[in-house]
This record gives C-alpha cells, sequence and structure tokens, in this order.
C-alpha cells in the first residue's frame, strides 16, 4: 500500500458568480522513502496540488472532489484540529522563497522550537536540543549562536537550510517542497538540493518535489508527473520520461532543456502559452500548441493509455498504441 | 545604540531650534514688555532708555541668543497674568493633561487590538460589518461634539458621572494626581472617553487593514503548514508583525492626541495644559504661550523618541546599534 | 465630450455605484447639502448677515413643534434672535467652502512639492520629505491652533474676525500638504522605472511636459481619494478650530462656531442651538467620509504607507 495516495482531486476557486477549476481528476501516489516530481509550466496547478494534500490551498479555493489517503486516512475529509496532527508533524513542507517564509519578527530558535512543542511533548530546553542538532545537520555553521539570530541575519541558502531543518523537525515521513531551490542563488541551488536529497534518503522520508525544471528532476527523482493546466499529462518512472517521452507536452519540455539545445542555437520553446484557468480550450487542452492535434483532440478530452506505472493522456499516442 | 541616540537627539534639536524660532519671533512680535512693566504713562525718551538697557534694541542675533540661554535654563519669563514664572504656571498643569492622555491611550490600546484582531479574522462576521460601519461614524464626529455628547447623556441626562474638573486629587510629590482618589478617577472617565473617540476607530481600522495584510503573507501560511494552532497564529505569528506598523502610527498620532487636549480640556473644563493655553491666547499672555509651546514641543521629541526606541526593541530588522541594518 | 459621457456611463466605476445603496445614498446626501447651502441665498427664509433683519427679542425661541415655538423660525433661534435654519444654511456654506479651497491648497502644494521631491530626487527629495515628517509629528490640528492663536493675539480679534476666512484656508491649506506630496512622490518614483516615461524622454520632451502630461493623470485616483477624505477633515478642523473660537467669527459663524455659540446655553436648556448644527456636521463628514471608504474600495489605489 502506498504511503500517501492521491485519487481524482479536483479544486475549484469560485470568483464571483465563475468557478474556475485548478485541478482536475489528479492522481498519483507515493511511496515510503520514495522522490516524486510534479513538473510542469507556471499556472499548470502544481503548487495547487501540493497545498491541497494539507488542505492549505488559500482562500477561496476548495477541494470539490477526489480522496487524499495518507496512512489509511482521507485528508481531506479532515477536521482542521485533526489535519494539524499530520500538517508540520507527518507531512511537512519546504516554500519556494526563504526571504519570505520564515516569520522575520522570531528567531530561528522560536520558530523550530514552536513545532517540536506543537507536536511532540518536549520541554522547551530539550526541544532547542533538538533544534540545534538538525540545524548541524543541515551544515549550518556555528547553530548555537544562529538559533538566536533573526532571519534576517541569515542569507538566503542559510535560511532555506533553516527551513529544511524545520521539515526535517518531527522526523515526517514525507516533505513536500515547493520549487526549493528557485529562488535562490544559482550557485548555491544544486548544493542545497543535494543536501535535501541526501537528508530525506537518510531518514528514509518520502520527497514530493514541485518545479517547472526537468533537469532537476532527472537528478533527483524516482518518479515523475507532468502537468499541465490543472490535469496530469503524463506519469512515469523519471528515466523512462526523460529518455522516452511520449506525451507531445513532456517533449516539447524536453526539448527545451538547455543540454539539448548545441551551443549558440535557440532555445526550443513549445510555441504557445499555457492558457489562464478561466480559458481552458475544450477538449485537450494542450491541442492549441500541439503539432500532432487533430479533430478529436479539438473536441474530446483524452482519457489514459499505457501499461506498467505508466499514464499518458494524448490521442496521438493512444492512436499509435493502436496500431501497434 | 549610541549612533540611534545621536540620530534622534539631532532630529530633537532641529525640532526644538524651530520651536524656539517661533517662540522668539512672537515674544518680539507679541506685546510690548515695556508696557507690561512700566504702564504707558512713560515719557518716549524714557522707554528708549529703557529698551537700551533691556538689550531691546540689540541685534536680532544678540536677543534670540539671551532668549535661547535662559530658556535653557527654564526661564522663560513671568506670566503677564499669573505674575509667575511662566514654567512653573505651566507644570502645575503638566500632570492634569498627562493623565488625560494615559486615560485616552489606555481605552485605546485595551480596545483597538482585540477589536481591529476579530475584524480582520472574522471578516465576513456580522459583528465586524457593525464595527466596521460603527467606526467610520465614530470618525465622522468630531471630538468636542463626542464631548458635549457625553456630558449631555452622561452628565446631564443620567446624572451618573460629573461633567467638569479633576475632582478630588492628591499630591505625589510635585505631581498633582487624580488617580489615586474614587472621585478623580470618575471625574476622568469622560473627558478619557471623548479624547479616545476619534483614534479609538482610527486604530482600529488601522489595525485590522495591516492584520489582514499580513495574514496574507507567506510566513502565515507557512505557520499552517507547521501545524501551529489558531492562536499561537494569530496572537503570535499575525499580530507580532500586525503591531509594527501601528506602532509608527501611533507614534505620529500622539501630536494629534495633544492637539484633541486643547480640545477635550476647553469642553470639560479639566483644568491642564490645553485649558491653561486658551486662556494664555484670550489674554495675550505671551510668556505662558511660548511656555506651553516649549512644553508641547518637547513633549513631541520625547515620546517620538520612546515610540522610535519602541519599534527598535520589537523589530529585529531594525538595528538600533547601527551597522548594517 | 460626448465621447468621454459615453465612456463614463459604460464604465466599471459607475456600474459598481449604481450597485452600491451606501455609496448612492451618500453621494445623494452631499449633493443635497451641497446644493440647499449654496442657495442659501435664494431659499433661506431670512438673512443672518443683516442685523436689520434680526430682532433680539426673537432670541432663544425653540423649534416651532415645541410648545413656546414660533411658526416663523422652524427650527428655533439662537442666542441673538437669528433663524437657526437660516444661519445653518449659511454655515454649511461657510464650511464646505473652507473645507474645499483648503483641499485645492493642500492638492496645488502636495503636488507641486510632491512632483518636485520625485522627480528631481537626491538634496531636493530629502529635504522635502525631512520636512513632510516634521510637519506631520505636529499634527494639522496643533499646527492650526498655535498658528491661528497666534495671529488672532497679534492681529487683535477684530481685524482677525474678517481674515478668518482666508487665515483658515491657508492654514488647513498649508498644514496637510505632506499627505499629497508622498503620495505623488511615491507615484512618481514608481512610474519613472517604468519604460514609457524613458521613451517620451528619448522623443525629447521637457521634463516639466513629461511630468504633467504623462506622470500626473497616473496619479489621479490616489489623489482623488485621498482628497475626499482631506476634505472631510479640513471641514472638521475648521470645526475644531472655530469651536474653539480661533476660527469663523459669531457673526458670519460657520457650523462649528455655531456649535460652540450654542454651547454655553446647552445647560440653560436651548438645546437646539448646538444640535441641529451638530447634526448637518456629523452628516456631512459621515457622507464625505462614506464616499471616500468606497472609493477606496473600488479605485484600490496604491497609497502611501509608512
Amino acid at each position: 500500500m502506498p504511503l500517501l495516495e492521491v485519487r481524482g482531486l479536483e479544486v475549484k476557486f469560485p470568483i464571483r458568480q465563475y468557478e474556475l477549476t485548478a485541478l482536475r481528476d489528479v492522481s498519483f501516489s507515493l511511496d515510503k522513502g520514495q522522490r516524486l516530481g510534479i513538473v510542469g509550466e507556471s499556472g499548470a496547478g502544481k503548487s495547487v496540488a501540493a497545498f491541497a494534500i494539507l488542505n492549505l490551498i488559500g482562500r477561496p479555493g476548495y477541494i470539490s472532489k477526489g480522496e487524499i489517503i495518507f496512512e489509511g486516512a482521507n485528508l481531506a475529509k479532515m477536521s482542521p484540529q485533526q489535519l494539524r496532527t499530520i500538517r508540520g508533524n507527518r507531512i511537512n513542507m519546504i516554500f519556494q522563497d526563504p526571504m519570505m517564509t520564515l516569520n522575520p519578527v522570531l528567531t530561528i530558535g522560536t520558530q523550530m522550537i514552536e513545532c517540536l512543542q506543537t507536536h511532540q511533548n518536549l520541554s522547551k530546553g530539550k526541544a532547542r536540543e533538538v533544534a540545534i542538532e538538525k540545524l548541524r545537520q543541515v551544515q549550518i555553521p556555528s547553530p548555537h549562536e544562529r538559533i538566536d539570530q533573526y532571519p534576517h541575519e541569515l542569507s538566503g541558502g542559510m535560511r532555506q537550510r533553516v527551513v529544511i531543518a524545520i521539515a526535517l523537525l518531527t522526523d515526517p515521513s514525507v516533505i513536500i517542497a515547493d520549487e526549493p531551490t528557485t529562488a535562490l542563488d544559482v550557485t548555491i541551488q544544486a548544493e542545497i538540493m543535494e543536501l535535501l536529497v541526501e537528508l530525506c534518503e537518510t531518514s528514509d522520508v518520502a520527497l514530493m518535489l514541485i518545479t517547472h525544471d526537468l533537469g532537476v528532476v532527472s537528478q533527483v527523482t524516482q518518479r515523475t508527473i507532468v502537468m499541465y493546466a490543472g490535469r496530469v499529462v503524463e506519469e512515469g518512472p523519471t528515466r523512462q520520461i526523460i529518455e522516452n517521452a511520449r506525451h507531445p507536452y513532456t517533449h516539447g519540455l524536453i526539448d527545451a532543456l538547455p543540454e539539448r539545445t548545441n551551443p549558440g542555437m535557440r532555445l526550443n520553446q513549445i510555441p504557445g502559452v499555457m492558457p489562464s484557468l478561466n480559458a481552458i480550450p475544450k477538449g485537450c487542452s494542450f491541442h492549441p500548441r500541439c503539432e500532432h492535434q487533430t479533430e478529436l483532440c479539438r473536441t474530446e478530452l483524452p482519457g489514459y493509455v499505457g501499461q506498467e506505472g505508466i499514464r499518458i493522456a494524448c490521442h496521438w499516442v493512444a492512436s499509435q498504441e493502436q496500431q501497434q | 545604540m549610541i549612533a540611534f541616540l545621536v540620530r534622534r537627539l539631532g532630529q530633537a534639536l532641529v525640532v526644538m531650534f524651530i520651536i524656539s524660532l517661533i517662540s522668539f519671533s512672537i515674544q518680539d512680535n507679541l506685546g510690548d514688555p515695556l508696557r507690561e512693566l512700566v504702564g504707558q504713562s512713560v515719557s518716549e525718551a524714557e522707554r528708549q532708555e529703557l529698551r537700551d538697557e533691556m538689550g531691546l534694541n540689540d541685534p536680532f542675533m544678540v536677543q534670540y541668543w539671551r532668549f535661547l540661554k535662559k530658556a535653557v535654563h527654564g526661564d522663560l519669563g513671568n506670566s503677564y497674568f499669573f505674575k509667575r514664572p511662566a514654567l512653573e504656571v505651566i507644570m502645575e498643569k503638566f500632570p492634569a493633561t498627562m493623565e488625560l492622555v494615559f486615560g485616552a491611550t489606555l481605552i485605546i490600546l485595551l480596545f483597538s487590538v482585540p477589536v481591529g484582531v476579530y475584524c480582520a479574522i472574522n471578516p465576513r462576521s456580522w459583528l465586524t460589518k457593525l464595527m466596521m460601519g460603527l467606526s467610520i461614524v465614530g470618525i465622522s464626529i468630531p471630538v468636542f461634539l463626542t464631548a458635549i455628547m457625553l456630558i449631555y447623556l452622561f452628565a446631564i441626562g443620567l446624572g451618573w458621572l460629573p461633567s467638569y474638573g479633576r475632582g478630588e486629587t492628591t499630591m505625589v510629590g510635585f505631581w498633582e494626581t487624580g488617580l489615586l482618589t474614587r472621585d478623580g478617577l470618575v471625574h476622568l472617565i469622560l473627558p478619557s472617553v471623548a479624547l479616545s473617540s476619534i483614534m479609538l476607530p482610527l486604530f482600529i481600522r488601522l489595525v485590522r487593514s495591516e492584520m489582514m495584510e499580513v495574514l496574507e503573507q507567506e510566513y502565515i501560511r507557512f505557520a499552517w503548514a507547521k501545524g501551529l494552532s489558531r492562536t499561537r497564529i494569530w496572537f503570535l505569528h499575525a499580530l507580532k508583525n500586525t503591531l509594527l506598523p501601528v506602532i509608527t502610527v501611533g507614534g505620529v498620532q500622539i501630536g494629534t492626541m495633544i492637539a484633541y487636549t486643547i480640545l477635550t480640556e476647553t469642553v470639560f473644563q479639566w483644568p491642564g495644559m490645553g485649558f491653561l493655553f486658551l486662556e494664555a491666547v484670550n489674554r495675550v499672555d505671551t510668556p505662558l504661550i511660548i511656555a506651553y509651546l516649549i512644553v508641547v514641543g518637547l513633549i513631541f521629541v520625547i515620546t517620538n523618541t520612546i515610540v522610535d526606541l519602541i519599534y527598535g526593541l520589537v523589530n529585529p530588522t531594525v538595528r538600533l546599534a547601527g551597522g548594517q541594518a | 465630450m460626448i465621447r468621454y459621457w459615453q465612456l463614463f456611463k459604460e464604465s466599471a466605476f459607475l456600474y459598481r455605484f449604481r450597485r452600491d445603496k451606501v455609496a448612492i445614498a451618500s453621494f445623494s446626501v452631499l449633493m443635497l447639502l451641497v446644493s440647499l447651502s449654496f442657495l442659501a441665498p435664494l431659499i433661506a427664509p431670512f438673512d443672518p448677515y443683516d442685523p436689520a433683519g434680526i430682532d433680539i427679542m426673537d432670541s432663544d425661541i425653540p423649534p416651532s413643534w415645541q410648545e413656546e415655538g414660533d411658526p416663523r423660525f422652524s427650527l428655533g433661534t439662537d442666542a441673538q434672535g437669528r433663524d437657526m435654519l437660516s444661519t445653518m444654511l449659511y454655515g454649511t456654506r461657510i464650511s464646505i467652502t473652507i473645507g474645499l479651497f483648503a483641499v485645492l491648497l493642500q492638492l496645488f502644494l502636495g503636488i507641486a512639492l510632491g512632483l518636485a521631491a520625485g522627480y528631481f530626487g537626491g538634496r531636493i527629495d530629502s529635504f522635502l520629505m525631512r520636512l513632510a515628517d516634521i510637519q506631520l509629528s505636529f499634527s494639522t490640528l496643533m499646527v492650526a491652533i498655535v498658528v491661528l492663536a497666534i495671529f488672532q493675539a497679534s492681529f487683535g480679534t477684530e481685524l482677525y474676525n474678517d481674515l478668518a476666512i482666508f487665515m483658515l484656508i491657508l492654514v488647513i491649506g498649508i498644514a496637510e500638504w505632506p499627505q499629497y506630496a508622498r503620495t505623488v512622490r511615491a507615484s512618481v518614483l514608481a512610474e519613472k522605472k517604468k519604460e514609457y516615461v524613458d521613451a517620451v524622454r528619448v522623443i525629447g520632451l521637457g521634463s516639466g511636459r513629461i511630468m504633467f502630461r504623462h506622470i500626473l493623470p497616473n496619479t489621479l485616483s490616489p489623489i482623488l481619494v485621498i482628497s475626499t477624505v482631506q476634505v472631510a477633515n479640513a471641514i472638521m478642523s475648521e470645526a475644531a478650530l472655530s469651536f474653539l473660537g480661533l476660527g469663523m467669527p459669531v457673526n458670519k459663524p460657520s457650523l462649528g462656531s455655531l456649535i460652540n455659540s450654542g454651547f454655553e446655553y446647552i445647560l440653560s436648556g436651548s438645546w437646539w442651538i448646538t444640535t441641529f448644527p451638530a447634526l448637518v456636521l456629523i452628516l456631512l463628514v459621515l457622507v464625505i467620509n462614506l464616499l471616500g471608504d468606497w472609493l477606496r474600495d473600488v479605485l484600490n489605489p496604491k497609497l502611501y504607507k509608512d
């Protein structure tokens, strides 16, 4: 049985008289200690999916359909009190921008100790020791002094290390990291990512990595989900997807990688832009940007095809499968 | 810390310099000190002689310097009306005004934060709508009208509370206080409520809008993701960030508050500095006017410094020690 | 002109106005008060400025619906025998006039200084902004009280009474310029970063042209929102100053001085001299504030914040 299983998740945002659908029929699962990448352009619904798991979607968004099964319980149906025992305890999050994630008026120590005291019955002194130990694990020099400092006294990279330490504090079984390195200096991005992966590996924590960067995903994760306009369009083992992408959108993403482009050439961008939520095209939502589009793509939402843990939502792929 | 104090001191000096210049020009132009001393019956020649003797014909800067030297030693001249040192007369009334301000500040602090926070975390509740409606009505009623209405209702109509004066006071050292007797406290209620009546809705609205902005911040979302309790998120994580801008605005509003004491004291015949000041204006009692300006200037400078210090203590990103910000 | 009217009629602004009952009610009441007060010479039953038309024997008459009332004076008379209704109509006119002109002066000073500070930057900017800080920390009312008190003491009451309306406009107008200056400056700084200002400069337009033709229109909505609130504040400040006896004299009263003159008689039972002008004053300020609030919601401008 998987550790975390999301089934048929749908998220809606009622805005005035409209109701925008941010996620449509999203399903995936995560095993213990596994690393899963969720990839897509901005606006694809990756972050919404991540926040929906802990029911942290910003108002007025809400989960309208679907189940989120974690250790046998459905998070989507939990009361706020029950959810609090999961949030920051069993499933922890790492946000995009460490400059905005830490509260500017509280010390690092306060922001760490409160997690431990909320979820574990620890004395303040003991909690402080655990916090210092975690700061040491994320390779923050002189943690005894750092713990009493305020976020603004630390560099961006340091702050993200603190956030990672906070995420690891309660020995969770899942960490959801939403673009954890995008806001950082390019020179330290790899370093922070390496640290995160290493720590997840040693503590056997499952990692859900949300990113727009297929390159990172290919180095870090075992399985990958590609999202487009609020829907999963391709899912499979990361190597399979990188080396043998089938969905035209995934193809486009891979072709756009800088290492796939010859030096001096233009990047191979996918033509067009992701549709906004209030203007999602009928049929396959990717069809206006797709070179293989047919009449069918314009009218009918493609179902999933594939085998052995591979899923692709594409009429073109489906027709190829049938020919074989 | 030292750098902060030096900068603050510099600003204070500039402000006090401006006030002293204004004060001095008032003294120079308002009323004739000679007439106050010798009356009208002295001949022109004698007057000129006296003027020379008193240094009234000296160049402006010389006179100003003399004024400044005396002022620094607390000598602002004798009140024409009271025939006593003006500073002494003002300082006798100082405690009355300060206790009034204290009462009003207490009311503002006690109500603005809880109500503002409630309105921010329950934006759709009917109570919030009622509060926001009342607050805009409150802002639209001038302080002196609130004062009159309070007197009319609670003093004349219901007869529950006294309508004027400080009631029974006791001396604690040089400080004449009304806070220690029941009568004194009862007398303080209506004036304090009146003085707080405009500031309170203003602060409720301020706390609410700042808090709503803070609640949208990423670190609050992170706090939710950490599974913290609602009370901890609202009253520690959000409130502490909310209070920073509120403190700054509060500092600016102190000036307004002092101005409103003049109105409140007039309506309630509260024997404070503002009441005295208006009397002094009507009597053209120049030394007393100057003494009031200087004391009020000092109050501004001191309270603004204190507010800055508190801000620095609450906000870790401001370093009082100087160095990198 | 017709095109602009067409645009306005189809705008979201008008649409939201027509759906908001509070806004419609506030606007109607404001328009009613303004038109009644400015038509005062035509509709007021008496001329309160004409000493010949006032009989001291008529003083202190309660409103006409009370037992001792007099049908000639629907809202009663004040201590000098003036008809309350007429005096209030004229008084409201004075209050609104002072409020409007004071805000116009603030606007002029604030925009000029704010544009200068934002556009030239550097020393001019830091000097002006420091000045604004200091002035704001002293509060308008405090500055106005002190300045008017000094003027009253040095001019003598007679001369001062003649000049009162100009002095009030001047003092309230000058004391509040920082509000506008800060907002305009902030807008200028924001606009300066945008490309089109560079583009315009490349075309070779002078700096004055750029400021007035391009930057100023973009600061319109914050200015509109501030102005609404500022008119309310100016009317309140005027009332407070008049109440302290530093504003409009008794023979040419504004709402504030009417309230002041009635305050002496409130204990002897003549409640109407204070109550009616007080109600008009509160209503006037309230509807302006409500409109200001509504404008802030609709236009949602980036206002200056500390």
